[in-house]
């Protein structure tokens, strides 16, 4: 396999991967949650609406309003 | 701030529509045909380009690639216009998108039933086609991402963050695993082999099913659920955590499709920690498309659109929840290779991607034709029989696959097989194969109805060629007044695309780097050797007939497996020649791995001529043309440098005397077959099949004296039909083996 190589028998200090891979997880999903949670509504509100045909302003914190079926 | 007027194109969507519903059609005929092949092997028509093994990959290619493909790109035309109010970058590089891509299933549609293909599940197409697939992934990129930087909105919905990690996955997905060695324009093999290249494959497999038939759709549907049920999407904010989570957690399961294989255990068990937590995203996406819904229900009632929306994202939901309990090792032990897999990607892919599709077809097609959907009552029905089809189709396969996997592991009171003649296993459930088709039938039938009420739509409408919109320009200078740090990632859609890159990059290192690089993740077997030049051909042979379709090469380390397959569990060091693996992912026949030596060359040779005379009430098809055609000996040589090139140990003498080798070697199974009274000639392709068939799994057994016996694992009394006892393990531990 002159393509794939083994370059290593083993890896010396294996033992510390699940713990980075832990904390990578961690981190990110807290980063992300963080993410969400600091955007502000009237964006949210904003961005939601896109889909539909509505005269969106995001300034005026217009919230588009589900029509009355 | 000044308006501009400017507009967008519906020619394209209309293009993409079209070939979505012909190839979704196509492809629907070709799985209906290959499902009656199962309950009725005649279908097979004796014909080696309509046998079931060259059958099915086109059937997985024509849905996956050109009817979800397709619908895909017709969606994604639509919204990302009106998403970003710009028009695509390019009418041209649309058009070479939309003529590449049917030109590539055209490709697809010759070359499949003709036997060339790479062996690697959804990635069947040679060399030359993966490299047009490659040109034409990226003019679609350029056109997406031209159309991205000269938009008038300034916020990227989630919708296109989902076609953006779409568009990068699958070009790394596809490059990594297309990673081919050419022998001529219709042959190559993997550059990886055995263990790794089920890795790549598995990863690259199962995020194709991540990246092309999820991320792409759930874009999709962002955009169209929201349009038709006209209101915005329940969580925006959920909606964020899923594509970020789906981005993060997809790329690491692969692995569950590799469980008790001889991949390495620390690898099947990232697979299958991952899967677990892949429900929590995928939930929340499912979750985000019903409460969509919140307050409309009633509307459900009558919009056939919204209809097919629901039973989608059901489906989707069934889907991702099924597929984590598939991968916990004890569900896997069972339903692994079994019908019980196929039923479980036909609920995604009738129920998710089909429903989908036809939902956005008919919010469409009224739409971009300026009329009225031709009749409701029709589209209510196709749903009906869609969804019935579902059932019908769905039903019966986990029955077969449950009845089948248990039956594999039955043992009687003595501690023998209770069904050790495979066969038994598969006639018990023929009946569910009808089943099977009859469901897939009403899902065409379905189909059928849509394209005519299609059809009648388009004939009373008139086509809007051009859709006038307008809006304001962007306005550079404002945009990063007061930006939070979150928009700087939603704003520009190169850092999304890093970001994305870089998260894909985390799960692919982690997984496929030690398989590379280290040793002891692929223990050598010194008895391993090459295969013979012929028996080489015969593997291509092997891989050209789609054996590997219905047939594994991978014996699990269960009691039950060891003794019906007659030796031992496979090792990852037997598979390091193996350019490409033949693992096979579905048992509809027999494990072949240690089918070497078990029965005679006649056997085989009258197996093969017609399964049915030797093994009463077999499906496989017959493989008389091996004995008509003469093997092609023309690439002999370049095929032994192609493997002296990836590594193969096989000396330069060997490949100048490679036909002589190769011929002597036939002469001695054309002289044992001619003892049997079968008469036939040594160049025939039949003989290079059946040597390599009785190759398969016996090198192990060429070690010498057993170091360790495993005396508990393996019965005293092996099955009569078994020629050699089992050898001792070529590892010194003594594996953990299951029942």
């Amino acid at each position: 396999m002159r393509y794939v190589k083994h370059f290593f028998e083993n890896i010396a200090g294996i033992e510390i991967y699940p713990m980075i891979s832990l904390l990578i997880f961690f981190f990110f999903f807290l980063a992300l949650g963080f993410y969400v949670l600091k955007m502000r509504k009237a964006h949210v509100q904003y961005m939601a609406a896109s889909p539909l045909d509505l005269d969106r302003h995001e300034e005026e914190q217009h919230a588009p309003q589900a029509p009355q079926s | 701030m000044a308006v501009e007027t400017f507009y967008y194109d519906n020619k394209i969507v209309r293009k993409f529509g079209m070939a979505t519903v012909i190839f979704g059609i196509v492809g629907m005929l070709v799985g209906l045909l290959i499902a009656l092949q199962l309950a009725f092997p005649a279908l097979n028509f004796g014909i080696e380009y309509t046998s079931f093994g060259r059958l099915r990959p086109l059937h997985t290619n024509a849905i996956i690639f050109a009817f979800v493909g397709n619908s895909i790109f017709m969606g994604v035309y639509y919204s990302l216009q009106r998403l970003l109010k710009a028009r695509m970058f390019s009418d041209l590089l649309g058009n070479i998108h939309f003529w590449g891509w049917q030109l590539i299933i055209l490709a697809a549609a010759i070359t499949l039933p003709l036997g060339m293909t790479t062996g690697k599940e959804y990635a069947e197409l040679e060399w030359p086609i993966d490299i047009a697939i490659t040109l034409i992934w990226v003019v679609f990129g350029i056109n997406m991402f031209g159309t991205i930087l000269k938009r008038r909105e300034r916020h990227l919905y989630v919708a296109i963050w989902f076609y953006i990690a779409t568009w990068i996955a699958i070009a790394l997905l596809h490059i990594v695993n297309s990673m081919e060695y050419p022998v001529s324009m219709t042959k190559s093999y993997s550059m990886y082999a055995g263990v790794q290249d089920a890795l790549v494959q598995w990863w690259y497999g199962h995020n194709a099913v991540a990246f092309f038939l999820t991320t792409p759709i759930l874009g999709l549907m962002y955009y169209f659920l929201p349009k038709a049920a006209n209101r915005p999407v329940y969580s925006y904010r959920l909606s964020i955590v899923h594509f970020w989570s789906l981005v993060f957690l997809y790329i690491w399961a692969g692995p569950h499709h590799l469980l008790y294989t001889s991949l390495p255990d620390w690898a099947q068990s990232l697979g299958v920690a991952f899967s677990i937590m892949l429900i929590a995203p995928s939930w929340g996406g499912m979750i985000n498309g019903l409460l969509t819904l919140r307050g409309a229900w009633d509307r459900v009632r009558e919009e056939p659109v919204l209809k097919f929306f629901v039973v989608a994202i059901t489906a989707y939901g069934m889907a991702t929840f099924e597929g984590p309990m598939l991968s916990l090792k004890s569900v896997n032990a069972i339903a692994h290779f079994t019908d019980w897999i196929v039923a479980h990607v036909h609920v995604g892919g009738l129920g998710w991607n089909g429903f989908m599709a036809f939902g956005i077809l008919y919010w469409l097609v009224p739409r971009l034709w300026q009329t009225k959907l031709y009749s409701t009552k029709l589209a209510n029905a196709h749903f009906w029989i869609g969804t019935m089809g579902i059932v019908i189709y769905a039903v019966p396969l986990y029955i077969a696959g449950i009845v089948q996997g248990l039956m594999w592991k039955q043992f009687d009171s003595s501690g023998f097989l209770e069904h050790p003649n495979f066969l038994e296993t598969v006639t018990q459930i023929v009946p569910m194969y009808m089943l099977r088709a009859l469901g897939g039938l009403f899902y065409l039938i379905g189909a059928l109805v849509m394209v005519w009420n299609l059809v009648m739509t388009i004939k009373q409408g008139t086509f809007l060629k051009e859709e006038k919109a307008e809006a304001p320009a962007l306005d550079d200078g404002e945009a990063e007044k007061g930006a939070y740090w979150h928009r700087w990632i939603e704003r520009k859609p190169i850092q999304m695309l890093i970001l994305s890159l870089v998260l894909l990059l985390v799960g692919t290192f982690i997984e496929l780097v030690p398989t590379f690089l280290i040793k002891e993740n692929v223990p050598t077997i010194s008895s391993v050797k090459p295969y013979t030049p012929l028996e080489l051909q015969g593997r291509d042979l092997y891989q050209r007939e789609g054996c590997n379709v219905c047939h594994t090469q991978m014996v699990r380390p269960f009691r039950s497996e060891e003794l019906r397959y007659g030796g031992e569990y496979s090792k990852a060091g037997e598979f390091v020649y193996d350019h490409p693996f033949m693992w096979g992912s579905k048992r509809t026949g027999p494990d072949l791995h240690r089918v070497g030596g078990r029965w005679g060359d006649d056997w085989h040779y009258r197996h093969l001529i017609e399964p049915q005379a030797v093994s009463p009430g077999s499906i496989m098809p017959a493989y008389a043309h091996l004995a008509e055609h003469e093997l092609d000996l023309s690439l002999t040589t370049k095929k032994l440098q192609a493997m002296q090139a990836m590594g193969v140990p096989y000396t330069d003498s060997l490949i100048a005397n490679a036909a002589a080798v190769l011929n002597a070697q036939a002469k001695e199974i054309q002289a044992r077959l001619e003892v049997a009274h079968i008469r036939t000639s040594e160049t025939k392709e039949i003989i290079a099949l059946i040597a390599y068939l009785q190759r398969l799994g016996t090198d192990i057994k060429a070690q010498p004296a057993p170091v360790v016996t495993l005396p508990d694992l393996v019965a005293p009394a092996i099955l009569p039909s078994t020629p050699t006892p089992a050898a001792p393990s070529a590892t010194p531990s003594i594996p953990q083996v299951n029942q």
